[in-house]
């Protein structure tokens, strides 16, 4: 037997050097930036269209998340169904995300069928037409599916711990009611369409096999549509935080189980703080060999999981620790979430620990950027933050070089339980 | 295409090894031939507890996650009704740590006390997280009992009630692991940027002296063909009415599991299917409705699951239902229609495979039904069915006394 009691050799992954690949970048004739990652083993692509269109820039509620689910649902030439049955049969997929700054279509396709996607792509920026009758299928879908999720303790937990944060007029911390929806016309979504959409503003992400005349399908198709022509108006919305830092909601008196949320304030990735936290973060309770999962799950056996993380939205963020755990534990729980912070406040971070957190990092990186549609997912990640891969160089060598006093003093900075706000919800 | 080398070590180990030198990255995929149909119908639940005991230590090392973090790696696993699947990915030049990590957990479990206690807690909040404390989390709890009397398809993975995972003894622990971790009863599978002599002589290293243990035979209660419909209503605090049917459909190794299949998708897969566009889009009758299956092993299900719109009676949802099944009994589809569902089929597959984690996962998979090599010649099988194989499926299986109907109902 070989032996057993000792670990392998290994390379430590701070030793790794990492590197960003830097994608194609090249602009349509109407001004487009099209940024691609030309990689991969399997003939497929995947290409995204970023709208400003998120509710960043909506007057009424929910009209942006409506006007991006319902793009594919109708042009002046194709019903909802004739479209979908099209993109199946090419066994495309072709999907919708609306998010606070922007709005996405996504189309992920064989490499082969590209060229037979791309028109009716074309065709939902230009020709829209928002019916009615799937207006009123999307409003009573909605409601319902809201009914439902109001059901659920972390749906509840999750929309009002981003109230207490940023306020519920923010774009941030606003959430939905039943009624919202009623009030929603077909007006307000097409008006919406043409100023964010048709003649809106948008970045294309590519990434995958390419066909070798990409450039030129994108220009044709895109290129000459009426995008990117105007200045975006500049939108300001005011943070207006909860002053009540401690909540206790009860959803559901049988529930069995409470969502339990724990947040503060945090600046947003152009803080020098920024990738040093995100260090802090992962030992604290960003991955599965973390103090708080370490504790409350593998020790104590509160929960079946606790994280935490950075919330990153492009103009404010937040520092959060999320997890459900037994109703009789949930108070337990909390306690020793700020136990744990008081540890990293005024304990000691042992060098054997923080090179595990490093080396998780590095090889955890070096996993993610694993594939073309990972690294293209970083670009737009930094392009859209108005980054470059200098954030990107300037976080690896955070971790690789961080010591356990700078974490020490980050942790008095941030980790002060008297700054969270504290939610639970049953 | 995916290409692939196959060994058995002289313990009966098989080990599958996948090159692929476009990644810095390496994955272990260890593939344990159990699941939950293989427990005793008063201990449900334990295959899944026992993934989580496999990272409470091993004979020679109290942890599993912190020497594997420690070389950069990621792990997970789980469990189903047919296998439970180890996985982690690590920097291929620390493959090594991976590979002693889970060779001495296949050697001997630590068996630690205060692992199980805790691990206990742990599924037990997993329970509540997923099954109880959810709006609809108890559908299958109930379907699996309404449509399967002997086979152990009728309890879910995590367990057919608390009180299983609750009395969980140590002894237990012991002698599933025994029975069921061994050498003879795996599939390892190696991928990334890997040379194969190395990775045998590695694998040989840390697995080859593993004692090879007892084959696992499997004799499990086949589900007799059912004979008469089964109808089933519970009420419960959610906002709207919901209806499941399933029929019993061949399993994963029939012929016949590729037209049933893409039946499914025909049927209910996605916003162009059959049941999609007529009762959500046309009738609105439905918020939501889709048709779709497990993939287990032995015979499994076809289910349509729809949330209703409020207000709309029950009875004439299902009947709605029926007429669509009715339609595709009596006329055939149209080739275009296959098509578009073996089209589907295939890009599912092929960004499936871009990952190499995936691919190694896929390839113990294919491994486990029968040849790794399906994994590269499946998708012929789909290609091969017609729609008269679509036509005689839908006829043998959608009949009433071959169904199995729960109106999950709103309280108010």
């Amino acid at each position: 037997m070989p032996d057993r009691k000792t670990a392998p050799h290994i390379k430590d992954a701070v030793e790794y050097a990492i590197s960003l690949k830097r994608p194609e970048q090249f602009k349509l004739d109407n001004g487009v930036e099209v940024y691609s990652i030309q990689a991969g083993t399997e003939e497929v692509v995947q290409i995204e269209w970023v709208f400003k269109a998120g509710n960043w820039y909506e007057k009424q509620k929910n009209v942006s998340s409506a006007t991006n689910f319902l793009i594919k649902n109708g042009t002046a030439q194709k019903n909802a169904y004739e479209i979908n049955e099209f993109v199946d049969f090419y066994g495309a997929y072709l999907n919708r995300t609306c998010y606070n700054e922007t709005a996405v279509v996504s189309l992920h396709c064989l490499t082969r069928q590209l060229e037979k996607i791309l028109p009716v792509v074309q065709e939902i920026f230009l020709e829209a037409i928002f019916p009615e009758s799937e207006l009123i299928i999307y409003k009573q879908n909605m409601k319902q599916r809201l009914a439902v999720n109001l059901q659920k303790c972390d749906f509840i937990a999750g929309r009002k711990i981003d109230e207490l944060l940023f306020g519920i007029k923010h774009p941030y911390g606003v959430y939905s009611e039943l009624t919202d929806y009623d009030v929603i016309e077909q007006e307000h979504v097409k008006q919406y369409y043409d100023q964010f959409y048709r003649n809106g503003h948008c970045t294309i992400f590519s990434a995958g096999i390419l066909p070798s005349n990409y450039q030129a399908l994108l220009n044709t198709f895109f290129g000459t549509l009426p995008l990117n022509q105007s200045v975006l108006e500049k939108q300001e919305h005011l943070v207006e935080p909860a002053v009540q830092k401690k909540w206790n909601v009860i959803n559901d008196e049988n529930g069995v189980q409470g969502a339990i949320r724990i947040a503060r304030p945090f600046p947003t990735r152009h803080h020098p703080d920024f990738p040093k936290v995100q260090v802090l973060n992962a030992l604290f309770g960003g991955f599965f060999g973390s103090r708080l999962m370490n504790n409350i799950r593998e020790d104590k056996g509160y929960t079946y999981g606790i994280y935490s993380f950075l919330v990153n939205h492009v103009h404010a963020g937040a520092w959060m620790i999320s997890t459900e755990a037994g109703s009789d534990v949930c108070e337990a729980t909390i306690t020793e979430v700020y136990h744990e912070m008081e540890q990293l406040r005024n304990g000691d971070i042992d060098q054997e620990e923080l090179l595990l957190v490093k080396n998780y990092l590095i090889g955890t990186l070096l996993g993610d950027l694993d594939g073309p549609f990972q690294i293209i997912g970083r670009w737009k990640n930094l392009i859209l933050n108005g980054l470059d891969d200098s954030f990107f160089y300037n976080s690896v060598n955070t971790i690789k070089n961080i010591s356990s006093e700078e974490l020490k003093e980050l942790a008095k900075k941030y980790l002060n339980p008297e700054e969270f706000y504290e939610l639970t919800v049953v | 295409m995916v290409n692939f080398e196959r060994f058995t070590l002289s313990n009966g180990l098989k080990l599958l090894v996948h090159p692929d030198r476009s990644t810095p990255m390496a994955v272990v995929n260890v593939l344990y031939d159990v699941g939950a149909r293989d427990e005793n119908p008063a201990q449900t639940g334990f295959a899944h507890l026992f993934e989580h005991l496999m990272f409470g230590g091993s004979v020679n090392i109290p942890d599993y996650d912190d020497p594997l973090q420690n070389a950069g790696g990621e792990n997970n696993a789980y469990t189903t009704n047919d296998l439970t699947n180890y996985y982690c990915q690590l920097p291929a030049e620390n493959i090594e740590t991976a590979l002693w990590l889970e060779s001495d957990r296949m050697l001997s479990l630590a068996f630690g006390k205060k692992s199980l206690d805790v691990q206990k807690k742990v599924v037990c909040e997993e329970f509540k997280e997923h099954y109880i404390n959810k709006p609809y989390g108890d559908v299958w709890h109930i379907m699996r009992e309404l449509a399967y009397k002997e086979h152990p398809y009728k309890w879910m993975t995590i367990g057919k009630e608390l009180s299983h995972v609750e009395n969980a003894a140590l002894q237990d622990v012991k002698n599933f692991f025994y029975k069921h971790y061994t050498p003879l009863n795996a599939i390892l599978v190696v991928a990334g940027n890997i040379v194969v002599e190395d990775v045998k002589a590695l694998v040989e290293k840390w697995f080859g002296e593993i004692p090879s243990g007892e084959k696992y035979n499997r004799n499990l209660p086949q589900e007799a063909a059912q004979q008469e419909e089964r109808r089933m209503t519970v009420h419960r605090k959610v906002p709207m009415d919901a209806i499941y049917k399933t029929w019993h459909m061949c399993g994963r190794r029939d012929d016949d599991y590729y037209a049933t299949d893409l039946l499914a998708d025909i049927l209910g897969g996605g916003a162009s299917s059959r049941l999609y566009q007529t009762l959500v889009k046309e009738q609105q009758l439905f918020v939501n409705v889709s048709c779709y299956h497990f993939g287990s092993f032995d015979a499994g299900l076809i289910t349509i699951e729809g949330q209703l719109v409020k207000g709309v009676d029950m009875k004439t949802a299902e009947d709605a239902i029926e007429k669509e099944l009715n339609k595709i009994k009596k006329e055939k589809i149209e080739e275009r229609e296959l098509q578009k569902v073996q089209n589907k089929t295939e890009s599912v597959m092929a960004f499936e495979d871009m990952s190499v984690m995936n691919r190694a996962g896929s390839l113990a998979y294919y491994e486990l039904l029968g040849d790794g090599e399906l994994m590269n010649s499946e998708f012929k099988k789909y290609q091969d069915v017609s729609v008269e194989d679509l036509y005689r499926i839908a006829n043998e299986i959608l009949i009433p006394t071959n169904s199995n109907t729960l109106w999950y109902l709103s309280e108010n």
